[in-house]
């Protein structure tokens, strides 16, 4: 071809959407760098500035002061950074089904997949007497059982977005009236404790909480990585997205998957703690103004909302301190309004 | 790029679930050419295009790209080589024209080649080709409904792939950018050597723009050649149900259809 075509037009869109996409990022890491250093300054017991610091440095400088130690590092640094892997990983969860389906309600917490995990660790708590570790266990079954079921009821010669988000929905609904079924069977006790569990907690965040969450991100996010490619295609619809060459059963059922695994596991870590996993993604993009997916600024999204949340539900009250899901949902369901009448004027939600 | 890539259909059975759309079809797409498929509604035209872009597996027969059997070729071999812009392709919310342009790129991409000069080298010439480089930072939904479409097409040009079919790109379109867009498939054949299939409505564009046209009637094709030869009154009574004349149409020599209709029937025979 012996015309030559003047590149710098598109190289200049190029980088200006880079460049956006940078600058969220940045903003999004401070904002929650400030977050996690206001996390471990607040508090009942005070704690200076120094002595925080001298507490982080301890395991290196050997420098111990007992009681600070505990504060910082036994509570308010465990509880910050289950905070932050759990709103992670709510929000990569959410965002990958919202791009999949193509539709901001289908976020795990409104299909229904949420909802499996609690009625799975209701059951647990109620019927089989658990509690702990063995509940998250049987949370994360419920949410893997219940995705897997709506993945194979809505399959018709393959899943379309339209049909998972209505099964989904009338998923949660069942499995709602499952959940109170089984409150009219139990004991005022362990009604106390499954409904601390379904609200959603970092209360009784431990070192140890976030390890296995942390493990499961591990794994999670390179998969998420690998598989994230094809969505270039996949965002044109599927028949584009095969005639671009791009694999989309295998790539949506991976993705599910995944998404899957980020929400069971931090259903499990922290329960279900609502609308995290729904706001971040369209929050994310609405920042990015279309330079990009945005699955990074949305899992920094979704860290920073469940740590101000929490700051929020530890602090907002002088006597009270409120469980983080109680201020996720009051925000989260405003934003659902929000974005339902501005839909229903633009016409936007499918 | 010379067009040397050969697609055809022998004995192709295509069906929807129990329905069948396309029956024991057999079409050779004629390479550097502009092949334009046209009938009636739900006569199976857009069906094909799915069928011969690999998007539908038939039930019997098969399609040929090169020899080899379509539906068993890597997916994202087939990707280099046959372009394809579905019926009604999705923009992502807020995407720019560059972004949604360089999608085409995607089977020229890998884990170990991401975006290089070459790339933005196709982009840029896309947008030329479709005459839509003024739109390349505005973001496809405030676009009219022409530029879209001619964005689309963009994107599908930038896959720089020999073989391009398109389903009915000039759907919902003024009838200045329906002209606007059957010029450029037009150029693309002409002056580049591409072979371009169409599906369309509208049969005497259809007849102007076709090098080699395709009539079907319910999942069989009832002619097929140029359209001087192709297109009778005896071809457009049988493939629409209709009765029509046809005459010489005076910009571009080729047939174009009079339809006739009950209130004028008349007149017609004057």
């Amino acid at each position: 071809m012996s015309a030559v075509f003047d590149t710098s037009r598109i190289i200049a869109v190029r980088q200006s959407a880079a460049m956006r996409r940078r600058s969220v990022l940045l903003g999004l890491i401070l904002a929650l760098l400030a977050a996690f250093a206001l996390a471990l300054y607040l508090g009942d017991y005070p704690v200076p500035v120094s002595g925080i610091i001298q507490s982080l440095l301890s395991p290196l400088t050997g420098l111990a002061d007992r009681s600070v130690d505990f504060i910082v590092l036994q509570v308010r640094l465990p509880r910050a950074i289950l905070a932050v892997l759990s709103g992670a990983s709510f929000a990569l969860a959410g965002i990958i089904f919202q791009t999949l389906l193509r539709n901001p309600l289908a976020s795990p917490d409104i299909i229904g997949i949420a909802h499996g995990a609690s009625a799975a660790a209701v059951f647990c708590i109620i019927i089989l007497g658990w509690s702990g570790l063995a509940v998250s266990f049987g949370a994360f079954g419920g949410a893997v059982l219940t995705a897997l079921a709506i993945y194979f009821l809505a399959w018709r010669n393959g899943v379309t977005a339209f049909r998972v988000v209505l099964i989904g929905i009338g998923m949660a609904a069942m499995l709602a009236a499952v959940i109170s079924y089984l409150f009219t069977r139990a004991r005022l006790n362990e009604v106390q404790q499954a409904m601390a569990w379904l609200v959603g907690s970092l209360n009784a965040a431990r070192p140890g909480d976030s390890i296995v969450l942390a493990g499961a991100m591990l794994v999670l996010i390179p998969l998420m990585i690998g598989l994230v490619r094809a969505l270039d295609a996949m965002e044109l619809g599927d028949d584009t997205a095969r005639a671009l060459g791009a694999p989309v059963e295998l790539t949506r059922l991976g993705l599910m998957l995944v998404a899957v695994g980020f929400a069971a596991f931090a259903t499990a870590a922290v329960g279900p703690v609502g609308f995290v996993a729904f706001v971040s993604g369209p929050l994310a993009r609405s920042l990015l103004k279309g330079a990009g997916r945005g699955f990074a600024q949305a899992a920094l999204v979704g860290a920073l909302v469940m740590l101000v949340s929490d700051l929020l539900a530890q602090h907002l009250l002088p006597t009270v301190q409120l469980p983080v899901g109680v201020v996720t949902g009051a925000c989260g369901a405003l934003f659902l309004l929000w974005l339902l009448m501005a839909s229903g004027r633009s016409g936007r939600v499918n | 790029m010379s067009a040397n890539h050969q697609l055809l259909a022998a004995g192709l059975d295509l069906a929807y679930g129990e329905r069948q759309i396309v029956s024991a079809l057999d079409l050779t797409l004629p390479p550097g050419k502009l092949t334009v498929i046209v009938g009636a509604n739900a006569c199976g035209k857009s069906t094909l295009l799915r069928g011969l872009a690999r998007l539908l597996t038939p039930t019997r027969g098969a399609v040929y790209l090169d020899g080899k059997p379509i539906h068993q070729m890597p997916t994202h071999q087939v990707a280099t080589i046959l372009g394809v812009l579905p019926q009604s392709p999705i923009a992502p919310d807020a995407i720019s024209v560059t972004d949604l342009v360089g999608r085409g790129r995607y089977p020229h991409q890998g884990w170990f080649r991401r975006w290089t000069p070459e790339d933005d080298t196709a982009v840029a010439e896309a947008l030329a080709a479709t005459d839509t480089a003024e739109l390349a930072d505005r973001p496809v939904d405030e676009l009219s409904g022409g530029q879209r479409q001619r964005v689309w097409i963009a994107m599908a040009l930038a896959q720089q792939t020999d073989l391009l079919l398109l389903d009915e790109p000039t759907t919902f379109l003024d009838i200045n950018h329906q002209v606007e867009v059957l010029d450029l498939l037009t150029d693309l054949v002409r002056h580049r050597g591409r072979t371009v299939v169409v599906v369309l409505h509208d049969l005497n564009l259809a007849c102007r723009y076709a090098d080699h046209i395709v009539a079907m009637k319910a999942g069989r094709i009832v002619a097929e050649g140029r359209p001087v030869d192709v297109v009778t009154e005896a071809v457009v009574k049988d493939v629409f149900g209709m009765t029509a004349r046809v005459v010489v149409d005076p910009v571009s020599n080729t047939p174009m259809i009079v339809p006739i209709g009950r209130h004028h029937a008349g007149k017609a025979m004057a």
